[in-house]
């Protein structure tokens, strides 16, 4: 496991104070709160800052940490000392079971029996969320999807463990990205006799390398000769069921889209799959592609600049 | 029957209305008036017109669950979230466009 050092976290010296510590999360939460943040692996930095102020604006938390002294470094291989938390009583009521969800397994086990999960003697199981992504391919032909998931679970000593267990989901044709699978009693358990929740699985594409997914429709960057764009071509283009042929019109430009319908993600209605065109110039390396662009340059009365006035 | 080999199989929550009231509140940890708050403010907007009635879609369900972050996070107003909320909604539509024109944001 690694050491995480929560002052370099936070971007904090190890005497600053409660308000310093205050200040600095609330800086650093407005910066990298994932529906907010465009910084990339915003996800990642935001938990490690709620857990890093967790453990500091928690006197009881603090004070245990900074027993661990200054032996250790950020991401150095960690085995808590078997002295750890002695002599420190600590206040029930810290992080509950499903707020330590995305703590890293050094918090867990510093401070996993902290949390203290108090449900009322009969509830519903909580609803649980996960993203997981999938193929763009899934969408058109269906398929099954493995997701691991790591639950929080407190054990009979009343410690927070995270328990992993795997699921095999089937993913159903048309789905697309935004959409949801819920999974009937795979959230966590109820109490006392009350059904379990529910596990809502948020679907998200790997990107393609040449599909861009906007809801259920698909665009493609069609790249054309000169030739095939001025005087119109029968050209191949390949969709995610096969290549097509795909008539373009006579006087193309660069940035005009093609539509073909239907042929995005499946669906009533299906989506549709738009190729831009982009014309794609051949390299005039050899003699006898200088001549034609010369031939071009001397035949066209051609000026590019008109629509700039010079 | 071996739990680990079983397939499962969901249902969809997308573009049309399944989640009826109490199972979004229940999909946001949340509370069944807060659901309503946010219908009142515009901020989701349910098929149906009784609340008995009210059918919420897949945009509903993360909207709904966004919110409830910005709250909980920043201590933000229902108002003051529901604003965060258009204004992150301008800024992807504009990120889309500004894709589609071929222009890198990042």
């Amino acid at each position: 496991m690694e050491f995480k050092d929560y002052y370099k976290l936070l971007e904090v010296d190890r005497t600053a104070t409660a308000d310093d510590i205050k200040s600095a999360y609330r800086k650093l939460a407005r910066k990298y709160h994932p529906d907010v943040s465009k910084e990339p692996q915003a996800e990642t930095r935001f938990k490690e800052i709620g857990e890093a102020y967790e453990v500091l604006h928690d006197p009881e938390k603090r004070a245990a940490y900074d027993q661990l002294g200054n032996r250790w470094r950020a991401g150095q291989e960690f085995t808590p000392p078997p002295e750890w938390a002695a002599g420190f009583e600590f206040t029930p009521g810290g992080a509950s079971a499903a707020e330590g969800a995305g703590y890293s397994d050094f918090f867990s086990t510093l401070f996993g029996n902290f949390a203290r999960h108090t449900a009322p003697p009969r509830a519903h199981g909580e609803d649980h969320h996960a993203k997981i992504f999938i193929a763009l391919d899934d969408a058109f032909h269906g398929g099954t999807h493995t997701v691991t998931l790591r639950t929080p679970q407190v054990n009979a000593q009343g410690q927070v463990v995270l328990r992993e267990r795997s699921l095999h989901v089937q993913i159903p044709k048309g789905i697309h990205e935004g959409q949801h699978i819920r999974l009937a009693g795979q959230g966590a358990p109820g109490v006392n006799g009350m059904p379990a929740g529910d596990l809502y699985l948020e679907i998200c594409f790997h990107p393609h390398s040449l599909y861009q997914v906007q809801g259920r429709d698909l665009s493609l960057s069609l790249p054309l000769a000169p030739w095939e764009a001025a005087l119109g071509a029968t050209v191949k283009a390949p969709t995610p069921t096969g290549v097509v042929e795909v008539k373009v019109p006579p006087g193309s430009q660069s940035g005009r889209k093609l539509r073909l319908k239907g042929r995005g993600i499946p669906g009533e209605p299906a989506g549709d799959l738009y190729l831009v065109l982009a014309v794609v110039l051949p390299a005039a390396e050899t003699e006898e592609a200088q001549q034609i662009y010369r031939t071009m340059a001397r035949e066209l009365a051609f000026n590019p600049r008109h629509s700039l006035g010079v | 029957m071996d739990m680990e080999n079983e397939i499962l199989i969901g249902s969809v929550v997308g573009d049309e209305g399944v989640l009826a009231l109490e199972e979004l509140a229940r999909a946001c940890g949340a509370e069944v008036e807060w659901i309503v708050e946010l219908v009142a403010v515009g901020v989701l907007a349910p098929e149906g017109r009784e609340t008995t009635d009210w059918r919420f879609r897949a945009v509903d369900l993360t909207c709904a669950r966004r919110v409830a972050r910005l709250q909980r996070d920043f201590g933000a107003s229902l108002e003051a979230a529901a604003v965060m909320i258009d204004l992150l909604k301008q800024i992807d539509q504009l990120h889309a466009r500004l894709k589609q024109a071929g222009l890198n944001v990042d």
